[in-house]
């Protein structure tokens, strides 16, 4: 799309956040900040106490007579169902309950006390059934049915539910013959890993605030990732028109895809239709916030591989059971995106994968920075190194040679465009000073180094659209507007940069039209998978270049020249041909005066621009096989030094370093960024976090019992390391990075502990009491 | 519940407010005041994300009650830049790139700020200390920790 030879400026320059000063200032408005007057109204949830009930009887009596209570809804206020990719659950419980926490009644009031005192006093009898509580008995024919009408459920073609089972969606890659390749191996890797469902931990909690006017239409503001699909899903399920729908959605306080999709949105719509004219708002506690909107799913995953003598890769087979939880709104996907990512990010003749999404009696399993991928590489990325190790092979050094380069062969079939991982594979080994031990810090500590790879596509429709239009002011600023939001990975920022380059102006000159709303924001599908910088970029992009071709048209006749001869630089227009040079204000909106004071010529710019991959095909639903599975693969590589306490099993993170092929930095510093934050969100879910599930009930909802890294607990040092070979239809050849910057942690920790003493833990988190044990075991 | 009226000073401006009694210093800024840049992001005094001074100490203010800041001396982040101009931590912060979404950084500079003013020259073991009890899911902190040296620094120089 936008390959030019030359990068204009503001391309490839780390130019402040747009939005730094008003975030430091404290002015920058998030959902729960909005001022709504004294009509406002507080919203709070009845939920399920347990995992699998039918409901039997709901008596709301009591609550709507209590003083201050507006209203109080229910399942029989629930139209049909809603869901992004499989339409399986409604927005309250009708019939029955799967998961602690599933929504049963809400209630609307005067203020926050009140209404919970109302929830309280609605009383629900349940039919207490049998759960499943395990993704691999979930898939067995034992398991009682969670969702007995999954066949009847509207799912879009690329997912396969399994009716008359609890399998929402098993994947498949049938790629060469694993069967006879495994006699030909020379050495052969086979394990088990568990990866324990965890939460974002955005540190602002959910909020929404509905409004429905007498008319019906719905006004919705809220913290969200995707304003339009909200729009688009709600009003699916109200049976309203999608324009009669409106989301606002000011800055996002952390969403790593907790925010994605419809959670906990349509809650305060439906409760809103209840109480018209009086704006309704839904916060969830911390505490709801760890169990009832998203959580990352669990995985229990095998994994088998073998090499020849070389060490050349020749099979692999995986199993993969996800801990999909009560309802899919993107576990189905995720499900998928492991799948035809399975390989890792290697050249694998022989690949057997079925990668299998069960639904559960757990909290919803949502998309979390990385989809699927961070789970995925966990288990596979350590039996690479146990795969190095059985060939007497340097880990570095067999990645090296299996790793995918321009031209290898996917797992799906289809070729790997240029990439640069062979370079960010050095580029680590070289900043971590690979095969150099350095001693431990003390007699009790042991010292280790792990490289871990990733590779990771956006996961998404094959047609997920982005749209921009660029308006130009009397003063000649430029007015940006997106669909896309500003979740803190700095997109408003690289916005302004690439429509400032694309027209020729600096960039303080742009303002993002802000906060996004679809009655006047430019469609977007959504803002996950990595995939504004490249989609929404190409779509500023041919904004601003619309816009630029407008005012160069009118120039070169004004100046009786051809348009070819002119360009706009730092806010001129320029001939080249005649020297003449014109600043782009008034022009820009009230045109240009024709000789001879006999009229005008020109008017208000206004450019348009739309990207949509068109090239993605579909996977034959046996073989994984395909044409094109994805737009682009990410790929990357981490490295951790650490020390291991050998009398406590206390892990010390000694330094970090990680290069990602970005294809071009746009911002090269908020790339850097995106790498430290995912680092350390990585090394937080490697080492602290888990969410403890006990008969459905999760143990631990707060920040004591559910540890994140805190500030003590970065490491001192990371090094960040940009690797760029561009993308062909990215916008000066960029790609994503934001969710790949914590893909590769676990198993780099994982593989530094083995270096380090030995030992490899069933799953993480590793923490130092299990640290401490397996030492114990293994004396 | 019982209403109270207190006397307050909040960003060198002096309130009356009447509240109940349980109402919460981050309710009363938030809700009454309308200060909104303290954050609310658990209620429960574990995410820091509602830090502001009160009477030189950081606090998290959803574990305070109004009642108890009768005749006290308050700073949110608002108070932070006098006409216009920042303070050097919010420079610094913007200057090190350590403001990602936005929600913590109140609470960060907060808890920053009243460090500096105890311990104009903290060592990278003091800022992480005083920076424990705010927690940030984009950063990783470490450009935040840069900020924080950055505005020692600074002060150091003779800057203010």
């Amino acid at each position: 799309m936008t390959t030019t030879t030359t990068v204009p400026s503001p391309i490839g320059e780390s130019v402040q956040r747009i939005d730094a000063r008003e975030k430091v200032t404290g002015a920058a408005q998030f959902a729960d900040d909005l001022q709504f007057g004294p009509g406002l109204l507080y919203a709070r949830i009845k939920r399920s106490p347990h995992p699998h009930a039918l409901i039997k009887k709901i008596d709301v009596s009591r609550a709507l007579a209590l003083p201050g209570v507006k209203a109080v809804v229910t399942g029989a206020d629930t139209p049909g169902f809603i869901g992004l990719y499989l339409q399986d659950r409604h927005i309250f419980c009708t019939d029955r309950v799967r998961y602690v926490g599933d929504p049963v009644a809400g209630v609307a009031a005067i203020n926050e006390e009140i209404a919970g005192q109302a929830v309280n006093l609605i009383k629900v009898e349940y039919e207490i059934l049998p759960p499943v509580l395990d993704p691999e008995f979930g898939a067995s024919p034992d398991a009682p049915l969670l969702h007995p009408d999954l066949g009847k459920y509207e799912v879009v073609p690329f997912i396969l539910p399994k009716p008359g089972t609890n399998i929402a969606n098993h994947f498949k890659i049938r790629k060469g013959d694993t069967d006879s390749a495994w006699s030909q191996c020379a050495a052969l890797v086979e394990r088990k890993y568990r990866v324990p469902q965890v939460q974002h931990v955005p540190i602002e909690p959910h909020v929404a605030v509905a409004l429905v006017d007498e008319a019906g239409k719905v006004t919705l503001w809220g913290s969200s990732q995707s304003p339009f699909a909200q729009r688009n899903l709600i009003a699916k399920t109200l049976g309203i028109s999608q324009s009669d729908m409106r989301v606002i959605a000011p800055y996002v306080g952390g969403g790593f895809g907790s925010k994605a999709g419809v959670s906990m949105e349509a809650l305060a719509v439906v409760i809103a239709m209840k109480v018209k004219g009086r704006p309704v708002k839904l916060r969830l506690t911390r505490e709801e916030e760890f169990f009832t909107c998203f959580v990352r799913q669990g995985l229990a995953g095998y994994f088998k591989m073998g090499c020849d003598t070389n060490g050349r890769l020749l099979a692999m087979e995986n199993k993969f059971y996800w801990d999909g939880g009560a309802y899919t709104e993107y576990g189905v996907n995720m499900t998928r995106a492991a799948g035809y990512s399975s390989s890792g990010p290697y050249e694998v003749p022989n690949v057997k994968t079925d990668s299998i999404c069960v639904y559960t009696n757990h909290p919803v399993t949502g998309p979390m920075r990385g989809f699927g991928m961070p789970e995925m590489h966990a288990g596979l990325e350590q039996c690479i190194d146990d795969l190095a190790l059985a060939i007497g092979m340097d880990p570095v050094e067999f990645r090296r040679i299996n790793c995918l380069k321009t031209g290898s062969t996917l797992v799906t079939g289809s070729k790997m465009h240029p990439t640069g991982l062979p370079e960010c594979i050095e580029k680590v080994a070289q900043a971590i000073e690979w095969g150099k031990k350095a001693p431990p810090s003390a007699p009790n500590k042991r010292r280790g180094k792990g490289i871990a790879l990733m590779w990771k596509a956006p996961a998404m429709p094959p047609n997920a659209g982005s749209s921009s239009w660029v308006r130009l002011n009397e003063d000649a600023t430029l007015t940006v507007a997106v669909g896309g939001q500003e979740l803190g990975q700095g997109t408003f920022t690289v916005m302004a940069q690439m429509a400032a380059a694309a027209l020729g102006v600096p960039v303080e000159w742009v303002r993002i039209a802000s906060p996004v709303d679809t009655q006047y924001s430019p469609y977007e599908w959504q803002t996950v998978a990595s995939r504004l910088t490249w989609s929404m970029g190409n779509a500023v992009v041919a904004a601003a270049r619309h816009a630029r071709q407008q005012i160069l048209e009118l120039v070169a006749e004004h100046w009786n020249e051809k348009v070819e001869d002119l360009d706009i630089k730092d806010g001129m227009v320029i001939s080249y041909q005649s020297e003449e040079s014109m600043p782009l204000h008034d022009m820009v909106v009230y045109g240009l005066p024709k000789e001879g004071d006999c009229g005008w010529r020109g008017g208000p710019v206004l450019g348009r621009g739309d990207f949509m991959p068109t090239y993605v095909t579909g996977l034959d639903p046996e073989t994984g096989q395909g044409e094109r599975a994805v737009v682009h693969y990410t790929t990357g590589a981490q490295a951790v030094e650490l020390e291991v306490d050998i009398e406590t099993g206390q892990i010390e993170i000694i330094r970090g370093v990680a290069a990602f092929d970005v294809g071009k930095a746009i911002n090269p510093e908020m790339v850097k960024a995106q790498m430290e934050g995912g680092f350390v969100q990585g090394l937080s879910t490697a080492l602290f976090e888990s969410l403890q599930l006990k008969g459905g009930v999760v143990q631990n909802p707060s920040f004591v019992d559910y540890r994140i890294a805190t500030s003590a607990d970065a490491p001192p040092d990371i090094q960040s390391i940009i690797v760029e070979v561009p993308q062909d239809d990215g916008p000066w050849g960029a790609r994503g990075i934001g969710e790949h910057s914590m893909v590769p942690t676990i198993p780099a920790v994982a593989n530094a502990i083995y270096d380090a003493v030995g030992i490899r833990l069933p799953g993480p988190p590793f923490t130092a009491e299990k640290v401490f044990l397996a030492l114990q075991e293994k004396k | 519940m019982a209403l109270h009226k207190i006397r307050v000073t909040v960003n060198g401006s002096t309130e009356m407010v009447e509240v109940p009694s349980n109402t919460t210093l981050l309710q009363m800024l938030r809700e009454r005041l309308v200060l909104t840049g303290t954050k609310n992001g658990c209620a429960a005094g574990e995410c820091g994300a509602c830090t502001v001074i009160m009477n030189r100490e950081p606090v998290n203010s959803c574990m305070v009650l109004a009642v108890e800041c009768d005749g006290a001396d308050i700073t949110t982040v608002e108070g932070l830049a006098h006409d216009g101009q920042l303070d050097l931590l919010q420079q610094a912060i913007i200057e090190q790139g350590g403001v990602q979404c936005g929600f913590c950084t109140p609470g960060i500079l907060i808890s920053a700020r009243a460090l500096l003013d105890r311990n104009p020259h903290p060592s990278d073991h003091e800022i992480r200390e005083a920076l424990i009890g705010n927690l940030c899911r984009c950063t990783g902190y470490l450009r935040i920790i840069d900020a924080v040296k950055q505005a020692a620094d600074a002060v150091a120089g003779g800057a203010r």
